[in-house]
């Protein structure tokens, strides 16, 4: 009896406690902000400003935060002292997995703190916004057409503002974009006696090529990115340039994609590289098995490779990649990716790929709105964004930009003219990081060797479960 | 543990007496404010760290709150769902059964003798190699657990480790191919250093007459062990087995080395959460798993105690 009314008294007391809590989190909840002064601050002569983003120096994407830290920063400081005002804009860079670069930002800006500015990418743009995390920069910076007016938005292509925007409104100035291609090792195609100009035309011949490079000993012949340890690159870099070539999206027609024909032709196509000794499975399940593909391609052990021009620019390119290959130029092939059949692509098209990228947005509960928003706007002018590029190629948000920079460059160049208009920009829904988590599982299943049905239904029910509901589904 | 010579059991008030004032002023002859007093600083650490974060997952455990999406906004408050979800979760039990697996395979088993089996070896040895052996040994309990992560992680590669050049059998994937067993040799040996040491004291607690007496009426070896050794250690292995199955349970360093993969087959709970919570955002309900996890210690905690008790 004694040890009970012991533990009566304890569980009162932690009632109490948790009911407290309760009312406490209850008020803080609903303690929510409306609509702050968009002018708050913006005469002030001395404004301190951070910038976050996910890259470092020496590390990840090192070209981007060297240029922030190193040119960006100091030019917009001396931009500004021109104009009577000193700033200080702290670079808060990182360098961790996109996902938990991601999660931190989420809390810091659920307690309503975080960077004044900050770089995410495009497909975070909705649930930032649903979260309020975010907010429309009409309402950040002041509605009275200062956003609207900005002379950059003329030069960034609608396709690419959509990386900024949710629900018709933009929430940031996009970064540039991307596109994706098979890559080919020609040194291992010319000892498979496979043509350097390859462009496979339909799913069997990438089958087929992969089968002449799998007579060469040490070599993968494909890898097409799969599994749960990749996080989004499987999902970018895999299934939906894949499921885009069978006539279909991830979002079509306003459901889900669930356990459909298409999604089978997919994971049959995982299956038949990953049964078969075309691809390494146990690549596919390291933890750190994409930066190994990228090694294994660049010391000539993979065939094809599915990447998006990322992999050109910061991985096999010669002097600053990950994975350097000092013959990039003339030892790595692109084509483009081929619908499963000719014309059996999204639109009836021939050649798939997709697009990806990423915003600047400004934090709400930043004390210098209207600074911050001069920020974003010497960080996007044409001369900014030229520099960013160092000398390097790359797709960037102007148009204007780009017609003068890629000409160097003829991959690029290639993307930009052949692949951009091909190309599908995933679903800025909240619900999609989850349902891209269900295909990388999917994937997942297929490579660990289970059956394309049993795959395709554990895969129904997870995205039923992930969107809520059967009838955002769609199956057959 | 308790000696002959102990104060009349302070922690034991009489039954069916009223309040304990008497015997809190004759412990120390301190009065109940003064006590407070003292204590109050360590009180009010362990609220603000301990018991205030303890209450607050509990209470996000029954909400549905999330990192990003509209549950961020304006989380509410969905009963036990999280604890039913987690119920029908194939993944959590999959997570449960791992950390079983996991504790069984390195604390209770791997740790507690390979533990024992250096401690009785060395007690033979001289002073000075015994000394150097443990010093040696506890390197690996010393070192940072990420350190030791990365190292095994070599030791464990596909391409060049160590594990491969020495049985000779290049390219086999050993966290693909066997994720739990690579953990449990993993974590057998970062703790075998913290059973070796206890049970070394504990061996020196038993009377060297015991041991020349069963030597003499001819005992074998397991014999010994079993009739003098082990009653007089039987505390401490309980002691030191519910330690190590604690700190194995709560152990995240299987994250370090496959970060819970390939596809779920190493991803014991500890894992299981961090993946829940900061990969998929769902801190309801990595909330809930976090506390039944608390209350599985508590569970086991009481068993070993009760145990230990029985002894006494």
């Amino acid at each position: 009896m004694r040890s009970l009314s012991r533990v009566t008294t304890a569980g009162v007391l932690g009632a109490a406690a948790l009911a407290l809590l309760t009312g406490c989190l209850g008020s803080s909840g609903s303690g929510e902000s409306g609509g702050q002064d968009a002018n708050r601050n913006a005469e002030a002569k001395k404004v301190e400003l951070t910038f976050g983003s996910n890259s470092v120096k020496g590390g990840k994407s090192s070209a981007g935060a060297t240029f922030i830290s190193d040119v960006l920063i100091p030019k917009f400081v001396a931009d500004q002292k021109g104009k009577g005002v000193d700033v200080t804009v702290k670079f808060q860079g990182d360098g961790s997995d996109d996902e938990v670069y991601k999660q931190k930002l989420s809390l810091d800006l659920s307690n309503k703190s975080g960077p004044d500015l900050f770089q995410i990418d495009g497909i975070w743009v909705g649930e930032f916004a649903q979260a309020n995390y975010i907010k429309p920069l009409n309402d950040t910076v002041g509605a009275d057409g200062k956003v609207d007016e900005w002379d950059g938005w003329k030069q960034i292509p609608e396709a690419v503002q959509a990386l900024g925007s949710y629900n018709g409104q933009r929430y940031g100035v996009p970064g540039g974009t991307d596109g994706r291609v098979l890559y080919f090792n020609k040194k291992l195609f010319q000892q498979a006696g496979l043509p350097a100009d390859w462009q496979p035309k339909s799913w069997d011949d990438i089958i087929s090529a992969g089968q002449a490079l799998k007579k060469l000993s040490g070599v993968t012949p494909i890898q097409i990115n799969a599994g749960t340890a990749m996080g989004e690159a499987t999902t970018m870099q895999g299934v939906l340039p894949l499921l885009v070539g069978t006539g279909t999206t991830v979002n079509a027609d306003g459901k889900w994609l669930g356990n459909n024909s298409q999604l089978r032709q997919v994971l049959d196509f995982y299956h038949q590289i990953y049964s078969t000794g075309l691809g390494d499975p146990v690549l596919q399940r390291e933890a750190k098995g994409r930066d190994k593909s990228f090694a294994e391609f660049a010391a000539n052990k993979i065939g094809i490779l599915l990447e998006s021009d990322y992999f050109w620019r910061s991985v096999v390119e010669p002097k600053e990649g990950v994975a350097k290959m000092a013959d990039r130029d003339s030892a790595v092939g692109y084509a483009l990716i081929p619908a499963a059949k000719p014309g059996g692509g999204v639109k009836g098209q021939d050649f798939v790929s997709m697009s990806g990228g990423g915003a600047t947005v400004i934090n709400p509960n930043t004390k210098y709105p209207q600074q911050a928003w001069e920020f974003l706007q010497f960080m996007n002018s044409a001369d900014m964004v030229k520099e960013s590029l160092d000398g390097a190629a790359k797709i960037t948000q102007r148009s204007d930009v780009n017609s003068e920079v890629l000409k160097s460059d003829p991959m690029l160049s290639f993307v930009a003219e052949k692949v951009l208009p091909l190309t599908q920009y995933r679903p800025g829904l909240a619900e999609y990081p989850k349902v891209s988590a269900a295909l990388q599982q999917a994937t997942a299943d297929i490579v660990g060797g289970k059956s394309t049905d049993q795959t395709a239904s554990a895969y129904q029910k997870a995205v039923e479960t992930a969107v809520g509901g059967k009838d955002k589904v769609a199956s057959n | 543990m308790t000696s002959a010579s102990a104060p009349p059991a302070p922690a034991k008030p009489a039954p069916g007496r009223g309040p304990a004032r008497g015997p809190a002023r004759d412990v120390a002859g301190l009065g109940i404010g003064r006590a407070l007093g003292f204590v109050a600083p360590a009180l009010l650490l362990i609220g603000a760290f301990l018991i205030f974060p303890a209450l607050w997952t509990i209470y996000i455990g029954v909400t549905n709150y999330r990192l990003t999406g509209v549950e961020a906004v304006s989380p509410s408050i969905v009963g036990l769902s999280n604890y039913t979800k987690a119920l029908n979760d194939a993944l959590f039990h999959n997570a449960l059964w791992l950390t079983m697996l996991f504790v069984l395979g390195s604390a209770i088993i791997g740790q507690n003798i390979l533990g024992f089996t250096l401690a009785w070896i060395l007690r033979r040895t001289r002073p000075a190699v015994r000394r150097t052996v443990e010093g040696f040994t506890l390197l690996a309990w010393i070192l940072p657990s990420t350190v030791v992560a990365y190292l095994w992680v070599a030791f464990y590669d596909r391409d060049g480790g160590t594990l491969n050049s020495l049985l000779g059998t290049p390219g086999t994937a050993w966290l693909i191919d066997y994720p739990m067993i690579c953990l449990v040799v993993f974590n057998t040996w970062r703790g075998t250093a913290f059973s070796m040491m206890l049970y070394s004291s504990a061996l020196q607690a038993v009377p060297p007459s015991q041991l020349e007496s069963a030597r003499m009426v001819g005992a074998s070896g397991w014999q010994t062990l079993r009739d003098v050794v082990f009653p007089h250690i039987r505390g401490h292995v309980l002691t030191n087995t519910l330690l190590i199955s604690l700190w194995t349970a709560n152990d995240f360093s299987p994250f370090l080395l496959t970060k819970g993969g390939p596809n779920h087959e190493s991803e014991t709970v500890p894992v299981y959460i961090y993946n829940v919570a900061l990969q998929g955002g769902e801190l309801g309900y990595s909330s809930a798993i976090s506390f039944l996890l608390l209350i599985a210690n508590l569970l086991v905690s009481l068993v070993y105690l009760r145990l230990l008790r029985r002894r006494a």
